[in-house]
């Protein structure tokens, strides 16, 4: 079979991670690796039925087992400001589970009890001795279940939307239908969820947290507690993959704030890998039906998208599951409902292509099937209903280059080799098969605030309060700055993962490049602006001040009519008398977007060899083709691409809970038994970009790419699959089991 | 001897005493006490005891005593019950004599985990059936007469022959599933004699008594397993293991082959497979069928179908009924060539 992916014989001659090398050799420290005099470690107990009341709970003995310095349970807790409503008519501050706020419990493994010792050993010992006497009641924590007794939610986001008219699809001279089934999958990132917490008093906190938002984290403290910004610091330098799991302040973190200040002492709680499982969400299960009508031509005359999923009893999570099947091609009769129902499961959460990475399964399948039913060729029958402005609203794209896509990645793949007939292609005793999708995603760009420090050494320093859970903020923005400032990358120094610095986003919906990346750009070019002011000064250039007479490269001011007038950055400052310059770049939505729409797209490309007698799947090639406006880190864009499909790879092959419903409880919680693809799941994978910039999401060109990278894989690997075989599968994951 | 007590009152987490011994009569005898436990690489033990489903007082490492060799004695290869499982499928004299061994080592586990794991505590591990792991769960194996959660409950990976009311588990080992099919012999020392258990009378079915998985008695120490050497064997064997990824995953099914051909025809054969039930499973009905057969496409799909003649299956692993057979006639062909 091919290489793999470091065995690729492109050489990168761009960036490297910047933090590459502190991750590799262990100096880079994460939220659990804090250690401080006196620190305590908290061990959450969970409870083991999946609905009803605790009758009562004995923690007698773990207080006196050796070591133990507090427990914590919603009969002893101090309960923070944020768990009450000042105003009966609003919610309280804390959203979502509050733990430790009553006897109630809503899902199997909720914390009902923190225990807090001298080591990880005795708390752990500890903990096992907490008994608990329940109230049970009857419970469902699975979809088909729920369907059959219950009633999804109601509410505006879940009526249903009607484009054109409702069963046109039916009409249609050539139709397909299908229902489509996704389990729960789980975020799993390598870093298990940690929280390090010290008080210092009683209104003033700094925690160390495993999060893709360090000021939305913040924020949720400040609200919780009744703390003021300058009070509550929030420290994430490194983040261990956080895939959306990352996104929110969960109950084991309120839960550590809460027993810190119990005990008197800095604390820390680091979730188990079971844990994992409970505690910090997942993709929810998912029960769809699509239904596709078009003419012998192959345009499209009605789509149908029913999606059902399932929410927490306590919390109503949705996510944008059907959105693609309105956004992604041009039709004028589409029906979408979301069925959303409350199961006895803790909160589902955004994971990496949240709701579309649902959604594009059935509608990249169904297109897949009516190509067959057509004798049209996929990228074809695509192509036919191409979209040249959003189907939604009408409205033009900011950028749109998906049919570039096809082109590129089809040339890449060899598309043009494919049999149009499935079931005819082996290879060494497996049949072969291909098969491609679409991915959608928005395209967006928030507010950020970035500090800028041109230092007397010319060096340039760049600070704002994000975090970077694996994409390589860090290593973009300097790559962003080296180009703009023409400063080399290791003059350039960039900073996060610390409330206090400049407000900056939570890293999520693909946006970090954009927003941040667009407060780097237009910080530039003010400091370019300050450098040419300072430079009045320096008496090499005259009287010429306008920054548009100056070229900025290799760390110099270059008169652009005589390029042998030149001051490098720190002469300029040394001339004019100043230390450094410092200032604050505010960037936002360009308010010009209004009249337009912004997507990033994918278009994956699978090759898979099928085991005729023992039904196993190999994907033996993937290319991914992707428009996400302008490249400005190709190597890092590139791992975010192949680390996509990876896990595009365990959605598609392997990743399902497995959850007892007689009991609410996982049956593999575990990295033995949940499984995610390992190297020799794992083939070469091509990542290639068509990398046009976007001229007016902002001023870099990007859009967005971490949610793409995944949205409509496993539709790809499973078209592939029944290219191969003829069997159409429409249960995820596709294990061995459903091919024989 | 070491002996590390950890105080009662001071105790990190359960009390349990640690001593490693370097003599196996030390080893025997630390091992008498109730609830003391022999520890080897530990890569399922420490699992076991971090979960609470095994709670040892004294853990007697016999890490220190000299049971690791692998070496020719006259018709046999002997193999310490110590030695790791990644040296084992490494060694000259396995890779040459025994690579049906060597295949089925190699597909078990990750590198890291075989870099610890022995072929005693190989043959030992327990199965990893979830309901097993979980103490919120009901599962006779790990507390007798609790029920068993699987066999109404999620069984995907569970066994299609053998199993009792009490407990359909399985044994999840591929060594020994290559170990059963060469016909290998486990050596076993009691401070008495020395007992010579044939491999395939070593596990057990789960009965009455799924809390037992072997007929090794209380404090019993494996020394070691004894192979044949097989000439045709060696030049004729093939482990194959169907999961749900490429590796790293305990086998939804495994099969083990070893064939001696004269010309077109089956002389001599052994089958067992993996992932089946609570012991390597040998497919006797089926070897004997195909002895002094063609080795033809339509004899290996009878054979296979005898060999599921008395499969049952519980729901999740009915596709074990189909992927079985499979296997076998998969395994079977490309051992062939045909
Ligand atoms: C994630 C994971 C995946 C795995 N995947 C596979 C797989 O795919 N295939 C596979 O075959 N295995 C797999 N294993 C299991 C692995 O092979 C076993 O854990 C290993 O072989 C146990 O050996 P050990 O020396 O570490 O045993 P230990 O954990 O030390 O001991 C296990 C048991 O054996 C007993 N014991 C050890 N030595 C002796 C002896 N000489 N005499 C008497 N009793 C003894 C101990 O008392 C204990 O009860 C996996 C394990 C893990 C954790
Ligand atoms: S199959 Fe065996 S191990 Fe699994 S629950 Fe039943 S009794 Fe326990």
């Amino acid at each position: 079979m091919g290489n793999y992916f470091f065995d690729s014989a492109t050489v990168f001659e761009e960036l490297d991670r910047v933090d590459g090398k502190a991750k590799v050799t262990g100096q880079a420290k994460y939220s659990a690796e804090y250690e401080m005099p006196g620190l305590a470690y908290g061990v959450i107990v969970g409870a083991n039925i999946s609905k009803g009341t605790i009758a009562a709970i004995d923690i007698n003995a773990a207080e006196k087992a050796p070591g133990v310095l507090g427990v914590v349970t919603h009969l002893n807790i101090t309960k923070p400001a944020g768990y009450i409503a000042a105003d009966a008519t609003k919610p309280a501050a804390v959203r979502g589970l509050k733990v430790f706020d009553d006897n109630v419990i809503h899902f199997n493994g909720q914390p009902i009890a923190l225990v807090m010792a001298d080591s990880f050993e005795r708390a752990t010992h500890a903990a096992s001795l907490i008994k608990a006497q329940y109230n049970k009641e009857t419970f469902s924590t699975g979809l088909e279940q729920a369907m059959k007794d219950e009633k999804p939610l109601e509410g505006n986001q879940y009526k249903e939307s009607i484009r054109g008219e409702k069963d046109a699809w039916k009409n249609a001279a050539v139709k397909v239908e299908g229902t489509y089934t996704m389990p729960n999958q789980v975020h799993n990132p390598m870093e298990m969820h940690a929280t390090t917490v010290k008080w210092e008093g009683d209104d003033k906190v700094t925690v160390w947290e495993k999060t893709q938002g360090v000021k939305s984290t913040q924020r949720d403290i400040m609200q919780a507690f009744a703390l003021t910004e300058k009070n509550v610091q929030v420290n994430t330098l490194y983040v261990g993959g956080g895939f959306g799991a990352a996104l929110r302040t969960w109950p084991h973190a309120m839960a550590a704030l809460i027993g810190a200040k119990k005990i008197g002492k800095p604390l820390k709680v680091v979730l188990t890998r079971m844990q994992m499982f409970t505690l910090v969400g997942y993709r929810p299960e998912a029960i769809q039906k699509i239904a596709i009508g078009a003419d012998n031509d192959g345009k499209l005359i009605g789509m149908m998208h029913e999606a059902n999923a399932v929410t927490s009893n306590y919390e109503n999570f949705t996510e944008n599951i059907v959105k693609m099947t309105r956004a992604l091609y041009s039709c004028a009769n589409v029906t979408t409902k979301y069925n959303v129902y409350p199961v006895e499961l803790s909160t589902p959460t955004w994971m990496r292509g949240p709701g579309e990475a649902t959604g594009s399964f059935p509608l990249e399948c169904a297109l897949d099937e009516l190509s067959y039913q057509l004798k049209m060729d996929p990228i074809e029958l695509r192509l036919k209903n191409y979209a040249e402005t959003d189907p939604e609203n009408g409205k033009p794209y900011s950028s749109k280059f998906l049919k570039e896509a096809y082109q590129l990645g089809a040339d890449k793949f060899g598309w043009k080799d494919r049999h149009p007939i499935p079931n005819t292609m082996m290879e060494n005793g497996w049949k072969v098969g291909v098969g491609m999708s679409t991915g959608i995603f928005g395209a967006f760009r928030n507010e950020a605030k970035l500090g800028l420090k041109l230092m007397a050494d010319g060096t340039l320093i760049m600070q704002t309060a994000v975090s970077d859970s694996g994409p390589g903020t860090a290593t973009a923005m300097t790559k962003i700055a080296a180009d703009a400032m023409g400063l080399p990358y290791n003059k350039i120094k960039f900073e996060l993962g610390d409330s206090s610095l400049p407000p900056g986003p939570t890293q999520g919906g693909s946006s970090s490049t954009s927003t941040v990346g667009a407060a780097v750009s237009t910080g530039c070019v003010t400091l370019q602006k300050k450098l040419a002011e300072a430079a009045k000064s320096s008496p090499v250039f005259g009287h010429i001040v306008a920054v548009e007479n100056f070229l900025f490269q290799n760390g110099e001011m270059v008169l652009k009519t005589d390029p042998t007038k030149k001051l490098s950055y720190s002469e300029v400052l040394k001339n004019a008398g100043m230390t450094s310059i410092e200032f604050i770049e505010n960037s936002g939505r360009n308010p010009a977007m209004e009249k337009y729409s912004a997507y990033s797209y994918a278009v994956h490309f699978v090759k898979v060899l099928v085991h005729p007698l023992t039904g196993v799947v190999k994907i033996a090639k993937a290319v991914v083709a992707g428009d996400a406006g302008k490249i400005v880190s190709p190597k890092t864009a590139k791992s975010q691409m192949i680390g996509g499909v990876v896990g595009g790879i365990g959605g598609a092959l392997m990743e399902e809970s497995v959850i007892d419903e007689r009991y609410g409880r996982w049956i593999n919680n575990n990295f033995a038994d949940y499984h995610v693809p390992v190297h020799a799941d794992v083939p070469a994978i091509e990542a290639v970009f068509v990398d046009k910039p976007d001229p007016i999401l902002n001023p870099v060109g990007s859009k967005g790419m971490g949610e793409i990278a995944l949205i409509g894989f496993a539709a790809a690997v499973a078209n592939a699959v029944y290219h191969a075989t003829g069997k159409r599968i429409r249960e995820l994951p596709i294990t061995p089991d459903k091919l024989i | 001897m070491l002996l590390v007590k950890w105080l009662k009152k001071e105790a990190p987490v359960i009390n349990f005493d640690y001593v490693k011994p370097t003599t196996e009569q030390n080893a025997l005898t630390a091992c008498k006490d109730p609830l003391a436990q022999f520890i080897a690489g530990g890569t399922n033990l420490v699992d076991l005891m971090k979960r609470g489903v095994t709670n040892p007082e004294k853990l007697v490492d016999i890490t220190g005593l000299p049971m690791s060799n692998i070496e020719q004695k006259g018709d046999n290869i002997f193999i310490g019950s110590l030695a790791l499982n990644s040296v084992v499928a490494e060694h000259e004299l396995i890779k040459k004599h025994l690579p049906l061994l060597s295949q089925a080592l190699q597909a078990g586990a990750s590198p890291q985990i075989r870099n610890m794991a022995t072929v005693g505590g190989n043959m030992m591990q327990r199965t990893r059936c979830g309901y097993f792991y979980d103490l919120s769960m009901p599962c006779n194996k790990r507390t007798p007469n609790s029920g068993c959660g699987a066999k109404e409950g999620y069984n995907r990976m569970h066994a299609i022959f053998g199993a009792s009311d009490k407990c359909i588990a399985v044994h999840p080992s591929d060594m020994c599933v290559a170990l059963a099919a060469l016909d290998a012999t486990v050596l076993i020392a009691n401070g008495k004699l020395l007992r010579r258990v044939p491999f395939k009378d070593f596990h057990k079915l789960p009965g009455s008594n799924p809390e037992k998985d072997n007929n090794l008695l209380k404090g019993e120490l494996i020394t070691g397993v004894e192979v044949p050497i097989n000439a045709a064997f060696a030049q004729h064997s093939l482990y194959t293991k169907i999961r749900d990824r490429a590796s790293y995953a305990f086998a939804l099914v495994s099969v083990a082959a070893a064939l001696e051909m004269n010309g077109k025809t089956i002389k001599d054969i052994r089958l067992a497979m993996g992932g089946v039930a609570h012991k390597p499973w040998r497919l006797t009905t089926a070897e004997q069928f195909l002895k002094s057969k063609e080795a033809t496409p339509a004899n290996f799909k009878q054979a296979a179908m005898l060999a599921l003649k008395d499969a049952t299956s519980y729901g999740h692993n009915q596709f074990k009924l189909t992927l079985a057979p499979n296997t076998i006639v998969h395994t079977l062909h490309t051992l062939a060539g045909i």
